[in-house]
């Protein structure tokens, strides 16, 4: 079976993106204290889970925890669980955060893989995004991580911003691309309905991009990518080489098993699934009374398995088993409908979406139900 | 003889006929308050979601009168809707006087006239009650006016009640007793007794509903079925007291059930004469007639693989409902199902919702049909009832299709809104009568066709609620009709065909492209819907494609939210069903028939 991955989500910002659905706070007076209560979360779940090969901080904004702090964090970490000796621990970086000091902690505690939240190095769209930094600023942030001697490293970036066009896409994967980055995350913008971004589009402040368009910047993405020798292994992640492939993001894709700390982590195992409050009040208060500050589970059937790992795998190159859906009775006609489409291909004994299926990929597990 | 009183209540829908009842067998302290659910009568789910009694059933009820006398009285109970009006003659044949009840703010409807016209037929004791008086908008001197008037009833008989507050509720029982004639016929007689109601249980078979005219019958009688030429050796006699009550007999007047070996509830017709096999009556009693389906639309499965489930579904549910007819019937779009014959669209309706909640059927029904009539040039006369059978219209000389007299009564205020969609839907004959001042009874000669999809919806939501119809199928008539098929990304669907008036084809087949184009969900792909008569299209829709859905990230808190998602989808899908390349929900087929959006 494959090895377990570790998350430790940071749930701390230093100022919210209004975009971003992720939980977090901006009051870092709380930062200690969390950091303690992960101490004894982490050792609650001393021998449940095997050897560990990954290892990924996110959250929140992990680079802004002082060098101290990402010590104390890592040490712990090593102190309760296990690791494989090639393990592969990345980290999410804000270019804001990074200086070569912090950088050389980082390096000396094991960090081997990092994730640079440049966004954009368009200076209008990182006002729209109001993110901390300038594009003269993303691109020293990500000479230091070179200078320092990450050699695994990985740019993020967003596309589909209401105003961007073809050219201001293309000039921003041209920039990124010029640092030779082993990883690209390309993520649309998307407007989700409890975020500040997401109210300003229901009161129609936002107009996001038409469907076409936004068809239009992906297929593009994916194209211009490829042809710098990229491999589009998910829907919003591109590799440079199948060993920059993103080890601890693949498990989530792939039913593989995975414990989550933290305030809103979510874990899985087997058939369960389960996921902490989101709270860092609670959390803290619920691990000093000694128990798991967890917040729901559930317990999946065989095919509630069978509609992830359809849902999961047709986003993507990994695709989904026949097997998964080969009881559907009109399984030969739907296939060969979407192989002529050139939505899908089989390859093996999996059904692979292509570059047309990611952009239906929410729609081709019901084709199969 | 015993005091009996055998009694039915009729009413126009929602003018509280099932509260009244169970007040009625409240009074009759048959259970105690606890034991009491609302509308004990209406037994059904759909019933009870509906408000309307589909099956009758009949309860006796004791009374001590306030002169100290005992009696038992039989409440029948009987169906409210048009699509069922032979079962309530049967029910009322079965009866020496009828409870009419009007609503106190709604006052008489075109339904309150049809009963009180079918119960006058019979001979029946009429005695009127107001209902809701505790409405804040009732308006007993309105009503009592328009039951002297339009009814023709004196306003002096009229009884008024709440069965919801349960007031006047004694009143009721004692002028069922004082006023209802006690049932006549002979003991000594041969046995006569008229089936009103029959219904199947999966452990006693058929329980036949009957009342006795002449004679009497007891278990080890050998019966005869008059009309079905059966005989049966009788198990059980009994009544209902809302479970059933074995008797020694059941004798002339009385109202009971019977049980005797009947396999299925198709062995019996409602309206057939249970006589003696030894020693039978000289003739039946009178009114018998074989009830015919009016409405067909073909049941699918969803997924083909469920034929046979379905199959066995439709030979369960037959069991309880003779009035059903169905056969094989296949489709090249849809595979193989059933053709159905039901007697409106309301039984359609009921049919559709229990094969789907009580026998878990994922069905697909197309959209229904009457049963035209083709004379042609060879001969023959051709019946058709599903448009795949139209005929080549060459070898056609003319076509027939039946005809409805339909009777609306609505506030004069809405007269010309309504003539006017009945003229859209080829009325003619129409005839205009005013029962009292501001009120308007309409009648028109229209095909069936015509009103049984959305007709009456539409009435009632331009007369806001206040139109009320009745109808009556009265004949064939000689008709201009086409086949209008409709194609979807060029392939011809076959379930979506229907038969329609030359006039009306091409309104018809451009409201169905637009129907459809919003029943139909978007997909990766243009689809193109058209409508053709012949070859030729007369009208069309487009389907835009869908290009993208993908959302930016998915990460372990999204999994879970995902999944739900497609987990909702999936249960919608069950209702779809995929025709040459094209996901059509059941929805779709019967979106074709409407005529108008709202």
């Amino acid at each position: 079976m494959d090895p377990p991955g570790l998350y430790v989500h940071i749930p701390f910002c230093k100022t919210k993106c209004p975009y971003c659905d992720f939980y977090s706070v901006t009051d870092l007076s709380a930062l200690d204290a969390w950091l303690e209560a992960l101490n004894k979360e982490a050792d609650m779940y001393r021998d449940v889970f095997g050897i560990f090969d990954s290892l990924y901080l996110g959250g929140g904004t992990p680079s802004l925890l002082d060098n101290r702090q990402m010590e104390t964090l890592i040490k712990m970490i090593r102190r309760c669980f296990a690791f494989t000796n090639d393990v592969e621990i990345s980290m999410e970086v804000n270019p804001d955060d990074v200086d070569v000091e912090k950088l050389k902690c980082w390096h000396d505690c094991g960090i081997n893989r990092i994730s640079i939240g440049v966004q954009s190095f368009d200076d209008d769209e990182l006002v729209f995004l109001k993110r901390r930094h300038s594009a003269t600023g993303a691109k020293r942030s990500i000479e230091h991580v070179v200078s320092v001697g990450f050699e695994n490293f990985g740019i993020d970036l967003m596309f589909g911003l209401p105003s961007q066009t073809e050219d201001i896409l293309i000039s921003n994967l041209e920039k990124a691309l010029t640092f030779e980055p082993k990883h690209l995350s390309c993520y649309q913008l998307t407007l989700e309905k409890k975020t500040p971004y997401g109210r300003l589009k229901a009161e129609g402040r936002i107009k996001p991009l038409s469907e076409n368009k936004e068809k239009r910047l992906f297929a593009l993405t994916s194209a211009y990518l490829k042809s710098k020798g990229f491999i589009h292994y998910e829907i919003s992640n591109f590799a440079k080489a199948v060993q920059y492939e993103s080890r601890h993001n693949k498990k989530y894709w792939q039913h593989i098993q995975y414990l989550g700390l933290g305030p809103a982590a979510h874990s899985f195992n087997d058939n369960k699934r389960w996921w902490n409050c989101k709270s860092v009040d609670r959390y803290c208060k619920d691990i000093s009374k000694r128990i798991k500050p967890i917040d729901g589970f559930e317990i999946l059937s065989d095919e509630q398995l069978r509609l992830e790992r359809l849902l999961l795998g047709f986003r993507t190159k990994f695709g989904v088993a026949i097997r998964d859906v080969k009881d559907n009775q009109s399984f030969e006609q739907t296939l060969l409908r979407l192989q002529r489409r050139r939505i899908v291909k089989v390859v093996n004994d999996k059904i692979v979406p292509t570059v047309k299926g990611f952009l239906i990929a929410n729609r081709l597990p019901q084709m199969f139900f | 003889m015993k005091q009996i009183r055998n009694f039915s209540i009729i009413a126009h829908i929602d003018h509280g006929k099932s509260t009244l009842a169970d007040r009625l067998i409240q009074h009759a302290n048959l259970v105690d308050a606890r034991q009491f659910r609302d509308q004990i009568l209406d037994n059904m789910d759909i019933e009870r979601e509906r408000g309307i009694t589909i099956k009758s059933q009949t309860v006796n009820l004791p009374y001590n009168s306030k002169k100290g006398e005992e009696f038992e009285l039989n409440l029948i109970d009987t169906p409210g809707h048009v699509d069922f009006s032979y079962e309530v003659s049967r029910a009322l044949a079965s009866c020496e006087g009828v409870l009419l009840i009007v609503d106190a703010s709604q006052g008489v409807e075109a339904q309150t006239l049809a009963n009180l016209y079918a119960a006058m037929e019979h001979n029946l004791v009429i005695i009127p009650v107001i209902n809701k008086i505790d409405l804040p908008s009732a308006d007993i001197d309105r009503v009592k006016d328009e039951i002297e008037h339009e009814l023709g009833l004196d306003a002096e008989t009229v009884l008024l009640c709440s069965a919801k507050e349960g007031t006047g509720i004694e009143d009721i029982f004692e002028a069922i007793v004082e006023r209802i004639p006690p049932p006549k016929g002979d003991i000594e007689k041969t046995l006569t007794a008229l089936i009103f109601d029959a219904h199947y249980d999966s452990f006693r078979g058929t329980i036949v509903s009957c009342r006795v005219f002449d004679g009497r019958v007891k278990p080890g009688d050998t019966i005869r079925l008059m009309a079905m030429g059966t005989a049966y050796k009788v198990e059980e006699v009994g009544y209902f007291r809302l479970k059933m009550e074995s008797k020694k007999e059941l004798s002339a007047g009385e109202v009971g059930y019977l049980i005797a070996g009947i396999k299925t509830v198709s062995d019996t017709r409602i309206g057939d004469t249970v006589t003696l096999d030894t020693m039978p009556a000289h003739k039946p009693l009178a009114g018998f007639k074989e009830v015919k389906p009016v409405v067909f639309s073909s049941i699918y499965p969803i997924a083909s693989d469920d034929y046979l489930s379905l199959s066995d579904a439709l030979e369960k549910y037959k069991l309880n409902d003779a009035a059903l007819v169905y056969q094989k019937d296949s489709s090249a779009a849809l595979g193989q199902g059933f053709r159905c014959g039901f007697l409106g669209l309301l039984h359609l309706e009921i049919v559709q919702e229990r094969l789907e909640r009580e026998f878990d059927q994922s069905i697909i029904m197309t959209s229904p049909s009457v049963q035209y009539r083709f004379y042609l040039t060879d001969g023959r006369i051709l019946t058709v009832d599903n448009p795949a059978y139209y005929p080549d219209p060459a070898v056609i000389e003319k076509a027939e299709e039946p005809y409805i007299r339909a009777s609306i009564m609505i506030p004069e205020r809405y007269v010309g809104a309504v003539m006017k969609i009945c003229m859209e839907r080829r009325g003619v004959n129409s005839h205009l009568n005013y029962p009292t001042a501001g009120r308007v009874e309409i009648a028109f000669d229209m095909p069936l066709a015509e009103v049984i999809f959305d007709f009456y919806d539409r009435l009632k939501s331009i007369t806001q609620g206040y139109g009320s119809f009745d109808y009556e199928i009265i004949d064939y008539r000689e008709s201009d009709l086409v086949k209008l098929d409709i194609l979807v990304n060029g392939e011809r669907v076959d379930a979506l065909s229907m038969i329609v008036h030359r006039e009306r084809s091409r309104e018809r087949a451009v409201k169905a492209c637009e129907s459809l184009k919003d029943e139909i969900p978007r997909q990766q792909f243009k689809i193109a819907i058209q409508g053709a008569i012949g070859g030729k299209i007369i009208s069309r829709s487009t389907v835009a494609p869908y290009r993208k859905d993908v959302t930016a990230k998915c990460y372990g808190g999204d999994i879970t939210r995902k999944r739900k998602l497609l987990e909702k989808q999936k249960k919608g899908k069950k209702r779809m069903r995929i025709v040459g390349s094209v996901e059509i929900p059941q929805s779709a087929f019967m979106a074709v028939l409407k005529t108008d959006s709202e």
